[in-house]
């Protein structure tokens, strides 16, 4: 139990450590996604807290759908030189030969194909027994019920109804063959912390978080940022200069930007402190139904 | 409160975050039975705190259409209940966390469903939770779920409880209905340890005294829940209690660098502290305390640090580090209480894995002292723990290891079981003291050994387990190895099932528990037989994985053999030596293995023989080959 000697943060941030040092103690092969997003920039700077001096003694993959935005990528690559980490970068190959978008084949199956199909694969290609991921439980009602040790069976599903009971830290990390675990260290995280944390610990962050004069068309409602030429326009569609930010990211055709002039770390929070909408309204995939994260989730997408 | 609103100003903002930085956590849990309105209540508090976005709301109108419980209005419940499942029963199944804040504290929740599975989930959200927040409604008062609740949050340590009155409303605000309440909430409250305790009036409904002030209660001098959750002093009493540190990771980048990670537990410790390692007991000085942030000069309980020692020291994951002059107990044996979590019930003697810190060990339950029932809390006699049983129990470990009581130290004194086959968490425990016995009671030292005993009859022990079905022609097999191995000079005895029940064991029945402690008597009488040197020949059902293993472990690496006589079910129902079958399938015998009692097959035996197509000699044979290319014999 922790004392009231700590502020919340920190106490967030040594739980995080601990489950962070227990997946690298019980596992035999464990991996870390990075998403290069900000729940994945706090979580690659609680890994290097947890085992500084040493780096992590895991690897980072990153599930690549060709569909993210050209500043994440440019800054995933920064970050790992920076921290001298090893990444694994894994694209389903066969869904870039039947050239699998976001366009002709909808946001569902795409993401299916993209990313869960994806990261499947990469799972099983390196054979790693745990995956560590940044899912907070605040962010969706399905969420808030997940293990801090996500069991996962050797087809990657989970089963809500049959969890393992987790009490005190103590985490049951035993698998058999082909099973998994997912590890969510920030489970107790909510956005808001998130950027407390980032601000407090002047964390990097991708600069798309931060408003800037960006390309965007509005589609259904949302803005949709320009970031490459294979972007179709539809014939009334115009591309405008608007000053926009992220509150999450993702694929570009995807993710939806908001009107924002919050251009420093401390505006963001402040513009977070008095927002009237939860952060899953800027993901496209969330939509459809209520319910629809938790049967992604079934059939194992993180 | 929040102040959100007036953050257009740059000064409110600035102090705002300013004051975030020293803002403390309350973690609580929700407990009450069905229809008390706990989602209610927390949705309530979500709502009043502002953490609910407006796409959330326009969500939850749409589905209070589809599964709302109150008319017209938003279902507030409904924000909580998170999978379809529940959503659609309008019931809450497992525990769900929930997170709010206001200017003074950030909380989290444990919200913890009320019906039957409530030991298990009550258990689990309590254990890391300050204070409980028991519900009941004002209609019906305090009910025997009341005092269950109570029960655990008080045996899981919770030292805080407060008593929402809820549904106020429907008993029109009556100040005496609620003072009848409180009168009898106290006096209950009083047999457990809790702090603090008080009740409050309020309806989580339409929001009276949960965040604020109301005049329907003007009668009410006590806080607002949410004012009680905001100020409750909870300071811990860890910063008190010995410094603990549980190893988790041996830090070492390279070879100048040897740290000890882990979360301090207990106590404080500051650079040239002097420590003990727990397990053997050497001792040495605290040299840094090292953090990302730089160097420490002291630690406190809940920080994960990385330590450095002066002298190098033989320490690995699992090992605590102690204050030298109050170190934990370290023994192989302790009582607990245990809270059983798996549909598997438990049995004395059946094994499994515990994990206490970062130490998993071999554990066996060697007695249950007594379950306790949480309505009446009185003690009851029992032979087997079921779902949601509470008792207990002595057990008993492959190795020593350190602990401290639970009341004392919340991490050094909890654990889990594992069952070692579906590797599920089959129980929490919760240490209460060590058994001097294994101290006390030295092993006597022999000068001769079990090696030295195999050499004098030219053979090295080992088991031979054969496990199958009734009929499948283990004994049989026994009987012609046996005569072989006799005929080459080699000391040999076999137990057989049919005899061992006539004599050792003719106190035991067919139940589930009396097969595993058929096992254990076996296994044990076992490894005093390869202790004497003889190659032992075991001919028994043995139907579980469970205790097959258990009498693995008990001999060494290599000595044990698992025979599987995999002789299909419906042969050995067709030879039917004893006509067991035919009375078995007359209903004349219950828990026949095969029939209505599970039979385990293994998964890795030393050997399998099929007697389809062999004769036992045949078998006989290819066992002893395997016995001279092993060098036993």
């Amino acid at each position: 139990m922790g004392t009231d000697q700590l502020s919340h943060l920190k106490r967030l941030e040594n739980e995080s450590i601990q489950i962070i040092r227990e997946v690298a103690a019980e596992f035999r092969n464990p991996v870390m996604l990075y998403s290069i997003g900000k729940d994945s920039a706090v979580m690659l700077h609680l890994a290097l807290k947890a085992f500084y001096p040493a780096k992590p003694p895991f690897p980072l993959l990153h599930v690549d759908t060709t569909w993210k935005f050209k500043e994440m990528i440019s800054f995933r690559n920064e970050t790992i030189k920076k921290h001298g980490l090893e990444l694994i970068v894994h694209t389903n190959q066969v869904g870039v030969e039947r050239n699998i978008n976001p366009f002709d084949h909808g946001s569902s199956n795409y993401t299916h194909i993209m990313k869960t199909e994806a990261l499947k694969e990469a799972l099983d290609k390196y054979g790693f027994d745990a995956a560590f991921g940044g899912a907070r439980r605040d962010e969706e009602k399905s969420r808030a019920k997940e293990r801090v040790f996500s069991f996962r069976n050797s087809s990657h599903a989970w089963d809500p109804k049959n969890q393992r009971p987790e009490l005190w830290s103590l985490y049951n990390a035993r698998v058999s063959q082909g099973e998994s675990i997912r590890a969510f260290p920030l489970s107790n995280w909510t956005e808001l912390d998130i950027w407390q944390y980032i601000l407090a610990e002047e964390i990097d962050i991708v600069p798309l978080y931060l408003a800037a004069k960006r390309p965007v068309v509005e589609r259904g409602g949302t803005l949709i940022m320009v970031d490459d030429e294979r972007l179709p326009l539809q014939p009334d569609e115009q591309v405008q200069e608007k000053l926009v930010r992220f509150r999450t990211l993702g694929c570009y055709p995807l993710t939806g930007a908001i009107e924002s002039s919050a251009d420093s770390l401390p505006e963001v929070v402040r513009e977070m402190l008095i927002a009237r909408t939860s952060e899953r309204q800027g993901r496209l995939i969330d939509h459809d139904d209520s319910a629809s994260m938790e049967k992604k989730k079934r059939e194992g997408y993180f | 409160m929040n102040k959100r609103e007036d953050f257009s100003k740059e000064t409110a903002f600035a102090e705002y975050i300013s004051g975030q930085e020293n803002k403390g956590l309350l973690r609580f849990l929700t407990c009450g039975s069905v229809d008390d309105g706990k989602s209610t209540l927390i949705g309530r508090l979500l709502y009043d705190t502002k953490l609910i976005f407006e796409d959330q709301l326009s969500a939850l109108a749409k589905d209070s259409k589809k599964h709302g419980t109150v008319g017209e209005d938003i279902d507030l419940a409904l924000l909580v209940d998170g999978l379809e499942a529940e959503r659609e029963q309008g019931i809450t199944i497992d525990v769900a966390y929930r997170f709010f804040a206001t200017d003074k504290r950030k909380f989290i929740v444990a919200d913890t469903p009320g019906h039957e599975q409530y030991t298990r989930n009550m258990a689990t959200g309590a254990s890391t939770a300050d204070l409980a927040v028991l519900l009941v409604d004002a209609r019906k008062g305090i009910i025997t779920q009341t005092r269950r609740h109570a029960f655990i949050a008080s045996l899981l340590g919770v030292r805080h409880v407060v008593l929402a009155v809820n549904k106020i409303d429907l008993v029109d605000y009556s100040q005496d209905r609620f003072n009848e309440i409180r009168k009898d909430f106290e006096q209950f409250a009083a047999s457990f340890a809790f702090e603090t305790s008080i009740a409050i009036p309020l309806s989580a409904r339409f929001g009276d005294n949960v965040c604020g002030k109301s005049d329907n209660l003007n009668w009410f001098g006590g806080p607002t829940l949410l004012g009680h959750l905001e100020d409750v002093e909870t300071a811990h009493v860890n910063a008190e209690t010995p410094f603990r540190l549980p190893v988790q990771w041996v830090n070492r980048p390279d070879h100048t660098f040897r740290g000890y990670s882990g979360t301090v537990s207990g106590g404080t410790v500051r650079v040239g502290d002097k420590v003990v390692v727990s397990s053997s007991g050497k001792t040495s000085i605290v040299d840094r305390l090292v953090t990302y942030d730089g160097d420490l000069e002291e630690a406190i309980p809940g920080q994960a640090i990385t330590l450095t020692l002066k002298d190098e020291v033989d320490i690995s994951r699992g090992d605590v580090l102690a204050t030298s002059c109050n170190r934990p107990e370290v023994s192989d044996q302790f009582a607990s209480h245990l809270i059983w979590m798996s549909e598997n019930s438990l049995y004395p003697g059946r094994p499994y894995l515990l994990k206490i810190g970062g130490k998993t060990v071999n554990a066996t339950v060697t007695e249950i002292k007594h379950k306790i029932d949480v309505s009446s809390l009185e003690h009851l006699a029992g032979k087997q723990l079921d779902l949601n049983e509470i008792a207990f129990c002595n057990i008993s470990l492959s190795q020593p290891i350190a602990f401290d009581p639970y009341e004392v130290n919340r991490e050094t004194g909890s654990f889990i079981l594992i069952d070692r086959m579906t590797n599920e968490t089959a129980a929490a425990g919760l240490v209460w003291f060590g058994l001097r016995r294994a101290i006390n009671v030295h092993r006597q030292a022999l000068d001769i050994n079990k090696a030295a005993r195999g050499e004098l009859l030219n053979q090295k022990p080992a088991v031979l387990w054969f496990t199958g079905l009734s009929g499948s022609g283990k004994s049989t097999i026994a009987n012609a190895l046996e005569k072989k191995l006799y005929d080459l000079g080699k000391k040999t005895y076999v137990l057989d099932g049919d005899n061992i029940r006539h004599g050792l064991n003719r106190d035991l029945g067919f139940t589930e528990a009396d097969r595993v402690e058929n096992i254990r008597r076996v296994a044990e009488t076992t490894k005093l037989f390869v202790d004497a040197g003889l190659i032992t020949l075991v001919s028994f059902i043995s139907p579980f994985h469970s205790e097959r293993d258990m009498a693995r472990e008990l001999v060494e690496d290599g000595e044990f053999y698992e025979v599987h006589v995999d002789t299909p079910f419906e042969t050995c129902a067709e030879r039917d030596p004893k006509g067991l079958y035919a009375k078995a399938k007359a209903g004349e015998i219950k828990n026949f293995t095969g029939l209505d009692s599970p039979y385990e097959a293994p998964a890795n035996p030393e050997m399998r023989v099929s007697t389809q197509d062999k004769t036992p000699e045949q078998l006989a044979d290819e066992i002893l080959h395997r016995l001279q290319s092993d060098g036993v014999i």
